[in-house]
């Protein structure tokens, strides 16, 4: 059988609004999935050391305070320089659409926006844990 | 509230209409099978007497501005002055946000409401390690009484009163306020304005704390009995149920978990020697509009009752102004989709009718573009002019608590009432707010209130207009949003530097050393934290010095 789904659920930054991780995280939870969820007031560095220790497949990240340019970066970048860039990072929260480019060009897997339905994402991530899985086994 | 030969004929009446209701289901079911208020609390088909039977007007309603104040705060409510229009603004630099208000004063706002960024309100300065990407993005950045002199440059500080959305540094905040005035020749006395100052909803449902709970509550009474002896107008705590809210809660839990806040901070300022008549009268609140028209209504009705009794059963205050609860509305902004963006006008215009029926002091009106960025200008004046279109031109404002006796409201009334008192009880049960925020209590209720919400709308039970109904392929890229630039952050941080080097830095450092020596005693930390804002010490460096005395707060993690 399939080893289940891990993924942290990361609040990088100062921002406090965890309505939307804490949602997401239980969906991730309530969809069988594995879920570690940082709490508030995470750096990049020690959320890139979470998603290491915990043998994560992806990272969700939530921020709605606007600083999403900065914190996507410097997670994927911190990733690679880690040799974990297999780690997917994806996002959602108060993210213009934009801005949705620049974070995709740094490698983010995909942003989800307000009002989005968590099975959406949850059938989203499914899908791109299946396919690194599948990439990495050959 | 009815005789009973009323009564009885309403009994009959209903038979009737029963049975009308039951040929009427023949020909087909209702739209649900069950209805609820957005918060969930269960409709009947329609109310009538029998359902306020039980209310008893001159004990439970009252007159407007008569205990226990049901009806509202004041006898003549809008017909003497509308409430305070207060647009919450603050970006980038002191200089921007400085133009944004001299716009809305320009445009009628009546009030001033000031959005720090989150390292002004974590007690980090702008050079901080911790607030890299975030100078100048939620609200304005202020590092130092420098800021705030610009920040308030060439506005009226005796005219023109101010809400500042600070929590746990608000004492710094405070400070910097009262020393832009004295500068403008405007003494401490002749200033009004409100500053947040509520530290247990921050870890309940916000996150801005800093410092634990039990020097954090110092904190909150040092500012009342400093404001209660020199700033007699100013308004020293925000107990705010609108987070507790925008995090998921119900609109039962939002007045119970906010009043249960209120009871906690009532009590650690008697216990330190304060009197409940005289600081009593400077509590204010903050409460969120949601959607649903008719439980909002009944929620700010429910909790002026509440509260009232509270102040005077609880505590034995005998002093009417305070007993009452005083609030600030803003529009629920969980409701903004960014969906047909435009949509929102509409939803606000609801939620703005809810706070004025329910009698609302003060009010905010999001604007259409929040749930994609922070305003621009010509959202936020859509947003103000609804507020006034509301207050000009509806007609609402013209008679007081012009609701009450409607059988559904004051049903509503009731039950939200009975609701909270329950909370209240578990609450005392527990051993106070602070007790039951360790223990992740109130957390745990609004997280499982959130994801009911979020299911609801997912299985298509509750209905949002443009997201999960009536939705249509739009390009939003084409948006005109306000974007705060990275160069915000760097500018500031040259600015903080070289106001470093000007000051005294000897003074500096001597006022900080009074601030860590007062905090390891039990001095009131207001004018020690006044005299270190005089000398230009920055905000991080007063934090800073008191984090070393305090230590920081840990959130307990609730999932």
């Amino acid at each position: 059988m399939d080893r289940k789904i891990r993924v942290v659920v990361a609040k990088p930054g100062l921002d406090g609004h965890d309505r939307g991780a804490k949602v997401i995280a239980r969906a991730f939870r309530d969809a069988g999935m594995e879920v570690i969820y940082t709490g508030l007031r995470q750096t990049p560095e020690q959320i890139v050391a979470t998603a290491i220790q915990e043998d994560a497949d992806a990272i969700g990240i939530s921020i709605l305070s606007g600083a999403h340019e900065y914190c996507f970066k410097t997670i994927i970048d911190l990733l690679k320089e880690k040799k974990a860039d297999d780690i997917i990072v994806f996002g959602g929260g108060v993210i213009p659409e934009t801005d949705y480019p620049t974070l995709l060009g740094f490698g983010a897997g995909a942003i989800f926006g307000p009002g989005t339905p968590t099975a959406e994402t949850i059938e989203w991530l499914e899908k791109a844990v299946a396919e690194k899985r599948e990439k990495e086994a050959k | 509230m009815f005789e009973p030969k009323q009564l009885q004929e309403v009994a009959e009446g209903r038979k009737a209409y029963e049975a009308a209701v039951a040929k009427a289901l023949t020909k087909g079911p209702e739209r649900k099978e069950n209805f609820t208020t957005g918060g969930g609390i269960p409709l009947k088909r329609t109310y009538t007497p029998e359902d306020v039977d039980s209310v008893d007007y001159t004990k439970d309603l009252g007159f407007p501005g008569v205990y226990p104040f049901t009806r509202g705060v004041q006898p003549t409510m809008y017909r003497g002055r509308f409430w305070t229009m207060r647009q919450y603004a603050g970006f980038a630099t002191a200089e921007d946000s400085n133009k944004r208000y001299r716009y809305l004063l320009s445009q009628g706002t009546t009030g001033l409401s000031v959005a720090f960024d989150l390292p002004t309100q974590i007690g980090y300065d702008s050079d901080d390690p911790m607030a890299v990407g975030e100078c100048g993005k939620v609200g304005v950045a202020v590092d130092s009484l420098a800021d705030a002199e610009i920040l308030f440059g060439g506005i009226p500080l005796d005219k023109v009163s101010t809400s500042m959305t600070i929590n746990a540094p608000a004492s710094v905040l405070l400070s910097m306020y009262i020393a832009v005035a004295e500068k403008q020749g405007v003494p401490m006395k002749a200033l009004s304005g409100t500053i947040q100052n509520d530290i247990l909803k921050e870890y309940i449902a916000r996150g801005t704390y800093i410092f634990p709970p039990k020097p954090s509550m110092r904190l909150i009474t040092d500012i009342f009995k400093f404001c209660s002896e020199n700033i007699p107008k100013w308004n020293t705590i925000s107990i705010s149920g609108y987070h507790i809210r925008e995090a998921g809660s119900t609109a039962i839990q939002e007045v119970a978990f906010t009043l249960a806040d209120g009871i906690a901070y009532v009590e650690a300022a008697m216990k330190s020697g304060q009197d409940p008549n005289v600081f009593g009268k400077r509590l204010s609140f903050f409460f969120n509009a949601h959607n649903d028209f008719l439980e909002e209504v009944a929620k700010f009705r429910a909790a002026r009752k509440v509260w009232a009794r509270i102040m005077k059963e609880r505590f034995g205050v005998t002093e009417k102004s305070a007993q009452m609860l005083r609030f600030h509305t803003q529009t629920a902004g969980c409701t903004l989709t960014a969906q047909q963006a435009e949509n929102n006008i509409v939803r606000v215009a609801v939620q703005t009718m809810a706070a004025v029926c329910g009698g609302t002091q003060s009010l905010h009106t999001n604007s259409l573009d929040e749930a994609l960025a922070l305003p621009t200008d010509k959202s936020v004046r859509i947003a103000l002019r609804t507020q006034q279109i509301v207050a000009y031109e509806s007609g609402v404002t013209n008679v007081v608590d012009p609701l009450a006796g409607s059988y559904a409201i004051e049903a509503l009334t009731k039950q939200i009432e009975e609701g909270a008192w329950e909370y209240i009880k578990k609450i005392d049960e527990l051993g106070g707010m602070m007790t039951a925020i360790e223990k992740g209590y109130p957390q745990k209720h609004i997280q499982d209130a959130a994801y009911d919400y979020q299911k609801s709308i997912e299985s298509g039970d509750r209905t949002i207009v443009g997201v999960n109904k009536f939705h249509i392929d739009e390009d939003m890229s084409e948006r005109k949003l306000l974007k705060v630039d990275a160069s915000v952050g760097v500018n500031q941080i040259k600015k903080l530097r070289e106001m470093k080097e000007k000051r005294d830095n000897v003074r500096v450092k001597t006022t900080l050393d009074a601030i860590r020596e007062g905090a390891k005693g039990e001095v009131n930390l207001m004018p020690l934290i006044l005299d270190a804002v005089h000398a230009y010490a920055t905000e991080g460096e007063i934090c800073g010095v008191l984090r070393e005395v305090f230590g920081e707060y840990k959130e307990n993690v609730v999932l």
